[in-house]
């Protein structure tokens, strides 16, 4: 017989398949039982030295058994930078294979979030076939802007195509975000620019003529008042574009004002900001934020020359022979206890899990592992 | 012929700005033997010698070409008489000379205490009078023309139509600021391409491949714009060559 090779990914879902069916059978196993099967499972997980000894939270998920919340997954597409298909077709394919894997998860998420960039240059074909990517989707989706769709009309294809870029919604006890975090203070009209020039400058990640990122003071006051209903135990999840804090001003991944935003999530116990713009694992914990970079599925940035945080694990540097590599998509699971385990589903690689636990812990606990090609 | 020489002078004056990378080097004519024979050119632009008995492509043995060399070296002593060549001071310093004069000058201890003060100075002099007879005017009319080709191969690297794109990508959408480019690690083995591999191997690579266009000659301007561009990025970092 011939031997048979199979994808990481294909690995990957086989390996997560089988533990949610072992999963699915704990209703029927006694304790002791249960105990074994996830004992087994974490044991392979961790024999093959994909992922920390904890891979795939099975106990966290049993603990949910019995408290209130229940534990859930949802997964994300981000950073497709699509172009029309005409233009470049790599894009589509690269986000069509995202969406190909987030439907083939079994059990399915109970949502998907699109963490921004949907275009290139913001135009309305852009966005439209985007849009039609997105509906593909098995899964709901909730999606959030990037700078990348907004600066050519300010906004006008992408609201017309998905709403306001401020919204919030509850989901099985937790409190969601969606923040609009890519403001810019004016800098073209002053300069005469044309709305493509405006987009353009926007576009490029080294260019210094922009402005930095902000949510801006109406941005703020919304969440301000979004928030005041919402009781301090419940976990929150912050979705933004722009990472919510200051890493790296030169190319904006930087939010302004997060230090004010960071002031209104401090009073809640559990927060987790999940953000796009970064392209790049990424990882950092600020007083009682967690915060999880995603991955694009159209290419990945370098890490920045300073301001790295610290707990950040950098995945390999990228293989710029192979157009998906350090590209991907990936998983959250919201633990009972409110705070997020994410998978990070490198395409091309193998999936790294990092844990909440090692956020919390400020690196000394279930450190994920290391990368043996760190940036030059 | 009139109407004709305005717009000569305005060809002219148009093609000193754009012309920055294609301008010809240069170049030494050396006078024709009447006998045929090879004339050798010294590296003063000025100076040459006849070689008799050796026609030009004809080969000449280390005897004749060391005797060739002296007579060049005696022909332009013997134009600038009083003047002394100097071999270049082990110390060399990155101080502009009309600076190193003055600091030569002072100086009788620390780096230069190895050798007599007097000459350093008159090393220093000499070579101020042959190879460095330049002045802080000079150095920004090169730094100038240097950052203008850097600021063109920043143009190109940003710009997806000037590298022949066919899917609307330029490098800066995975390198921004260069970042990511480390030219200071080639030449090294490529194991993709299973070879060595120099800094514009990587270029023309990416220009073929995820930018979709037609790889840059060698000698193409935007080439040479693009590794100014790039290396100028990393001024600073060392060189280390074969890194992976």
């Amino acid at each position: 017989m011939a031997p048979q090779y199979k994808s990481i990914e294909t690995k990957h879902h086989e390996e997560r398949e089988s533990l949610f069916r072992d999963l699915q059978r704990l209703g029927r196993l006694s304790r002791r039982g249960f105990m074994r099967v996830a004992g087994a499972a974490a044991g392979i997980v961790a024999a093959k030295g994909l992922v920390t000894p904890h891979g795939f939270q099975l106990v966290e998920l049993a603990q949910a058994q019995g408290a209130g919340r229940a534990p859930f997954t949802f997964a994300y597409i981000s950073d497709t930078h699509m172009y029309t298909r005409n233009v470049n077709d790599r894009f589509v394919r690269s986000a069509l294979k995202a969406v190909d894997d987030v439907n083939a998860l079994d059990p399915q998420p109970d949502f998907v979030i699109f963490g921004g960039d949907l275009a290139q240059t913001g135009r309305r074909d852009e966005l439209e076939q985007g849009a039609q990517i997105l509906k593909t989707l098995k899964a709901p989706v909730h999606v959030q802007v990037g700078e990348h769709d907004w600066f050519l009309d300010m906004g006008e294809a992408w609201r017309s195509l998905f709403g306001s870029p401020n919204y919030s919604f509850d989901h099985k006890g937790v409190h969601f975000v969606t923040i609009m975090s890519v403001e810019e203070p004016d800098f073209w009209t002053a300069r005469g620019m044309t709305a493509e020039e405006r987009m353009a400058t926007v576009a490029g990640l080294d260019n210094s003529l922009q402005g930095r990122f902000e949510v801006g003071a109406e941005g703020r006051e919304w969440l301000r008042n979004d928030l005041a209903r919402v009781d301090s135990r419940t976990p929150i999840v912050v979705f933004s574009h722009s990472p919510l804090y200051k890493y790296y001003r030169a190319w904006n991944f930087w939010t302004e004002d997060a230090d004010k935003v960071h002031a209104l999530l401090g009073r809640f116990e559990y927060v987790t900001v999940i953000h796009g713009h970064t392209h790049q694992m990424l990882l950092n914990r600020i007083g009682n934020i967690d915060f999880y970079g995603m991955l694009s599925t159209a290419w990945p940035w370098p890490y920045a020359p300073t301001g790295l945080p610290k707990i950040s694990v950098q995945m390999n540097r990228a293989d710029p022979f192979n157009a998906f590599d350090a590209c991907g998509d990936g998983q959250f699971d919201m633990l009972t206890s409110g705070a997020i385990d994410k998978l990070y589903n490198l395409w091309n690689r193998d999936p790294v899990t990092v844990r909440a636990s090692y956020l919390a812990s400020k690196s000394a606990k279930d450190r994920p592992l290391a990368t043996t090609l760190p940036s030059y | 012929m009139r109407t004709l020489a305005p717009l000569a002078l305005a060809l002219c004056i148009g093609s000193t700005g754009a012309a920055l990378a294609q301008d010809a080097l240069p170049h030494h004519n050396l006078p024709a033997s009447p006998d045929g024979n090879l004339v050798v050119g010294l590296c003063d632009g000025e100076t040459s010698i006849e070689v008799p008995g050796v026609k030009p492509g004809e080969p000449m043995t280390r005897e004749q070409a060391q005797r060739v060399a002296d007579a060049l070296m005696s022909e332009w002593r013997r134009k600038h008489p009083g003047v002394e060549w100097v071999a270049a001071p082990a110390n060399h310093s990155t101080t502009p000379p009309e600076m190193q004069l003055a600091d030569a000058a002072r100086s009788t201890s620390g780096t230069n205490a190895s050798r007599p003060a007097s000459v350093t100075a008159a090393a220093e002099q000499d070579q101020a009078q042959t190879y460095g007879a330049f002045t802080a005017r000079d150095r920004k009319i090169w730094n100038d023309s240097t950052e203008k080709l850097v600021a063109e191969g920043k143009r190109i690297f940003h710009d997806a139509k000037a590298l022949g794109s066919n899917d609307a990508i330029s490098c800066d959408m995975c390198h921004p600021d260069a970042a990511n480019t480390h030219p200071e690690t080639y030449p090294k083995y490529q194991v993709q391409l299973g070879r060595v591999v120099l800094l514009r191997d990587m270029i023309n690579w990416c220009i073929e491949n995820p930018v979709r266009g037609k790889p840059i000659a060698d000698d193409d301007a935007r080439l040479k714009a693009l590794e100014a561009y790039i290396i100028a990025q990393r001024k600073g970092v060392a060189l280390d060559y074969g890194k992976h």
